[in-house]
């Protein structure tokens, strides 16, 4: 069992802006864990532009925005970076166990920063009925298929949800020379900014279906269409407004949680309905010495709040391990 | 005639009203910043936009380099554009930022990588 | 030449095939779909019933006994969890409470163990989360979960371990008898056996009608089941069920052997034998119905949901030698009480075949035991720190909200599995709280790489399911 000053958890924009502000507030022996085999986190996949307009006054795509942070920690020694570990258990004390391909480990730090960032919403948890066939992904794991692996999830693409990421994903799909048949949202208007509307679907002329839903997924081995319906404002089907749109391929884009399923572990108080810690102050939850922040602390729309949230969680962390001297 | 648009430059996305004679942009209401101007302008006479994708690597530590182009292309251009850089193979490693092609397309922007791709 | 050929890889033919490895004889079981355990064994509730749901004079009820006391003792044998859970027949009136004391006899006639009434006080205390509404409940302590899927393969592998032959993705497609032995022709080639045995299960009708057998007929009657968030795990502390109606046991709320509270099943007789779907109607009667037990279900707590296909041929189990075609069996109509009965039906058609004069001369060496994989989820740290030293991929995660290492992923591949489903059931990737967001990725490498197909070859389950269309490498 080693013991440290600080382990941060996460090796995306949240744990690399959190490292770097503890260090530059006065914490000189810190352990990142990042369970991938590059830092960056969600970064890497993100390759449009958006990052950085405020905190760098620049238009960055995610890489970008990223590979700047990374160059920062990778000049800095005290900053140790263990990639491909997986945090599987965590206690009140903060005694992590994480594991490595070769290994098993535990450490224990002063002040602990987690920097697990959230997942998203599955298709299960809105209750679409119908099929489980080839064909059905999540935005995120579309994303990372073609801009990590180059793998085209498919050729007719729905999209289910009109925030940024399904917007996103309407673009790089059309791109990549698919056919995006519709974006099927459930309110009446788009929950994400109004620049992706123009840059990602007005630019490409895609069918957006505001007050829509989605009434059952059909297909037996591959998706082959959707039906869809018009909603009323208690989002119930409107009678005789159903339509089917054929495709093979439907992209869920319906909301993220964030994880928080360590700290739970650990006996932290966490809100049920959003997943998020319950704090009394940001960064802060109810073990002292366990900060959370980015995305797993509330889902932020621009990852330079990420950024912001995390060098202030940084900054606590170092106080916090200073008064314990 | 008055052609309405949102402004694409930043998040707040200012709900721009061009003025436009003889196919030029006279004047422009609703943004709130000098770039909405200059977008309005650009959107009306010649829409661009900052293109993002991903280039095939060959013997480096990642399968796929992000690129971008460092200034907008006109929207005419971007298949043409998607076409050209599915036939590209990038075999040396470089950092983010480093210039790919230059004049990509005799369109006077360059694309550049985005991500860092070693051996 | 085959002694016996088994026609369906699900529990029913893989627990056949299991009992027949004892024997000196050339089986060969023939499933149609990519995988074992792809019809009707992979989507069901996985209980192991004590018995207390159907007549006692039917032919399922008394093997339903008896398969409760092997499936204990094979599961030992062959290292699947089984758990003893317990099952509470809930009556809401002292009507159906009347009715109780009949399934008591009933139970007790059939050599159920250990049943007995309870009251108010004694499910106040053992069953806090039940509605109080109910005023009595049949206990009925040999009840159990098992893992439906794990429990074909792990008779598979002990069958194959023991000599049979597995032919997978090999549909049966004519049968003709030429007086001694059958000719079975397949998608995969001809074969020959002395006996065949028909567990086909949706579709051991079709198959029955191959030599002539058509006076039954096999109806699709669909349940759709949901389940809940892990965390709600200690709504219950047994199985529990309204009292059985003439065609359904009514809608449960059990627990998944992987520790998701279950809700469901509804009972549907559907037209088509492939429609897996599920409806918002179907969620609205599981919710309606799961509530009268334990009020305080919540839609929100759904996180997942499946629909299984019963195959339906009257109330009881058709298992009989074919006089009209000899050497045929059929073991048709396998609806619950199916799983429990298993073990029970492979030592009945063992039976048959004896009485149809097939020698059945024991193996002087027989594996009773399986080799236990091992799932990182289920064991303690410093077993997954050994294992670490032994193999450093068992520190390679690959499913993290199930805790799957690359090692274990690649066991499951080398063991049969051939498709995402196939890993999703043996390892749990996929099966975790994103539902295969965060893994996915690295399962189509993992299974293109080891199976050495193409990326854009990897399939959900089997040929038209590929999840990739495209890579820009190829």
């Amino acid at each position: 069992m080693f013991k440290r000053d600080l382990v941060v958890v996460g090796g995306g924009p949240a744990g690399l802006a959190a490292a770097i502000s503890a260090h530059e507030n006065g914490v000189k022996d810190i352990l990142l864990l990042e369970r991938d085999q590059y830092l960056g986190g969600l970064l890497n996949q993100c390759i449009h532009t958006g990052f950085g307009l405020d905190y760098f006054k620049e238009i960055l795509t995610g890489p970008e925005y990223a590979d700047r942070f990374i160059q920062k920690i990778q000049a800095i020694p005290d900053i140790e970076i263990d990639l491909r570990s997986f945090v599987v258990r965590l206690e009140k004390d903060k005694t992590l166990t994480y594991l490595k391909p070769g290994g098993l480990h535990t450490v224990r730090p002063k002040a602990l920063i987690m920097a697990t960032g959230c997942r998203e919403k599955t298709r299960e948890m809105v209750h679409i009925p119908g099929t489980r066939p080839a064909g059905i992904f999540s935005a995120g794991l579309a994303q990372k298929l073609i801009n990590i692996e180059g793998l085209l999830p498919g050729k007719e693409v729905v999209i289910i949800g009109s925030g940024d990421i399904g917007l996103i994903m309407a673009r790089r799909f059309t791109l990549e020379g698919a056919k995006v048949k519709a974006i099927v949202e459930i309110q009446g208007s788009t929950r994400g900014l109004m620049r992706n509307m123009v840059q990602c679907v007005e630019d490409f002329d895609i069918p957006v279906y505001f007050s829509h839903k989605v009434l059952k997924v059909h297909g037996k081995d591959r998706v082959e269409k959707v039906s869809v319906a018009k909603v009323d404002r208690a989002m119930n089907e409107i009678t005789g407004t159903a339509f089917d749109i054929p495709c093979d391929t439907v992209l869920v884009s319906v909301g993220l949680i964030p994880e928080n399923e360590l700290i739970e572990m650990a006996g932290v108080a966490i809100d049920k309905k959003t997943n998020s810690p319950v704090s009394r102050e940001v960064n802060k939850t109810s073990v002292s010495g366990i900060f959370v922040c980015g995305n797993s602390f509330k889902v932020y729309d621009y990852v330079d709040s990420v950024t912001a949230d995390s060098e202030l969680a940084g900054k606590l962390a170092a106080e916090y391990i200073r008064n314990r001297r | 005639m008055i052609k309405k648009m949102v402004c694409i430059e930043c998040p707040k996305g200012c709900l721009l009203s061009a003025d436009i004679e003889n196919c030029k942009v006279v004047k422009v209401a609703g943004a709130k910043c000098p770039k909405g101007i200059i977008y309005a302008a650009a959107e009306a006479e010649n829409p661009s936009r900052i293109l993002t994708a991903t280039v095939l690597a060959d013997g480096l530590d990642i399968k796929l380099v992000p690129v971008r182009t460092d200034k907008p292309i006109p929207k005419k251009d971007l298949f043409r554009a998607m076409e050209e850089i599915g036939k590209m193979r990038i075999a040396k490693p470089l950092r983010a930022g480093d210039t790919i092609v230059d004049n990509f397309l005799g369109l006077g922007v360059k694309l550049m990588a985005t991500r860092e791709a070693n051996r | 030449m085959h002694d016996v050929a088994i026609i369906g890889g699900g529990v029913v033919g893989t627990s056949i095939a299991r009992e027949l490895s004892r024997y000196r004889l050339r089986v060969a079981l023939f499933e149609k779909e990519a995988e074992l355990a792809f019809g009707v064994s992979k989507s069901n509730s996985g209980i192991i019933h004590p018995g207390t749901q159907h007549p006692p004079a039917l032919l399922k009820s008394r093997l339903c006994v008896q398969g409760n006391r092997l499936t204990k003792k094979l599961a030992k044998e062959l290292g699947i969890d089984f758990k003893e859970v317990g099952e509470l027949v809930v009556a809401f009136s002292d009507e159906e409470a009347k009715r109780l004391k009949e399934l008591l006899r009933d139970g007790r006639s059939l050599g159920v163990p250990g049943l007995k009434i309870v009251n108010r006080a004694w499910l106040k205390k053992n069953e806090p989360n039940l509605s109080g509404n109910a005023v009595a409940a049949l206990y009925a302590p040999t009840a159990g979960i098992i893992s439906p899927y794990r429990w074909v393969y792990d008779f598979a592998e002990n069958a194959a371990q023991n000599g049979v032959e597995m032919r997978i993705g090999t549909k049966v497609e004519k049968i003709r008898s030429t007086g001694s032995v059958f000719e079975i022709t397949t998608s995969k080639g001809v074969f020959s056996a002395t006996f065949v045995i028909n567990a086909a299960g949706l579709y051991a009708d079709d198959v029955a009608r191959m030599v002539g057998i058509d006076d039954f007929k096999i109806t699709p009657r669909r349940g759709e089941e949901f389940l809940l968030d892990k965390k709600r795990g200690h709504i219950t502390n047994h199985l529990l069920f309204p009292l059985p109606s003439k065609i359904s046991k009514g809608i449960l709320v059990t627990r998944t052997s992987d520790g998701n509270p279950m809700i469901g099943p509804t009972s549907e007789d559907v037209a088509d034998k492939e429609d897996l779907s599920t409806t918002a109607e179907g969620l609205k009667v599981v919710l309606e119905g799961a509530r009268k037990l334990i009020p305080s279900i919540h839609e929100n707590d759904i996180i997942a949901y499946f629909a299984g296909l019963r195959p339906v041929t009257g109330e009881d189990f058709i298992i009989r030698h074919e006089d009209k075609a000899p050497g045929f069996i059929n073991v048709a109509g396998i609806q619950s009480p199916g799983l429990t009965a298993a073990p029970a039906i492979a030592l009945m058609v063992v039976d048959i075949l004896k009485k149809n004069s097939l020698e059945l001369k024991k193996k002087a060496v027989f594996h009773t035991h399986r080799k236990k994989e091992y799932h990182l989820f289920a064991i303690p740290l410093e077993k997954t720190k050994r294992l670490i030293k032994k193999d450093a991929e068992y520190g390679d995660i690959v499913c993290r909200c199930e805790m799957v290492s690359a090692k274990e992923v690649r066991d499951a591949i080398a063991r049969g599995a051939t498709t995402m489903d196939g890993i999703k059931f043996r390892t749990r990737a996929q099966a975790g709280r994103c539902h295969g967001s965060f893994c996915t990725t690295r399962l189509v490498k993992i299974l293109a790489e080891e199976t050495k197909t193409p990326i854009t070859g990897v399939t959900k389950r089997g040929s038209g399911s590929e999840l990739v269309k495209k890579d820009r490498l190829t």
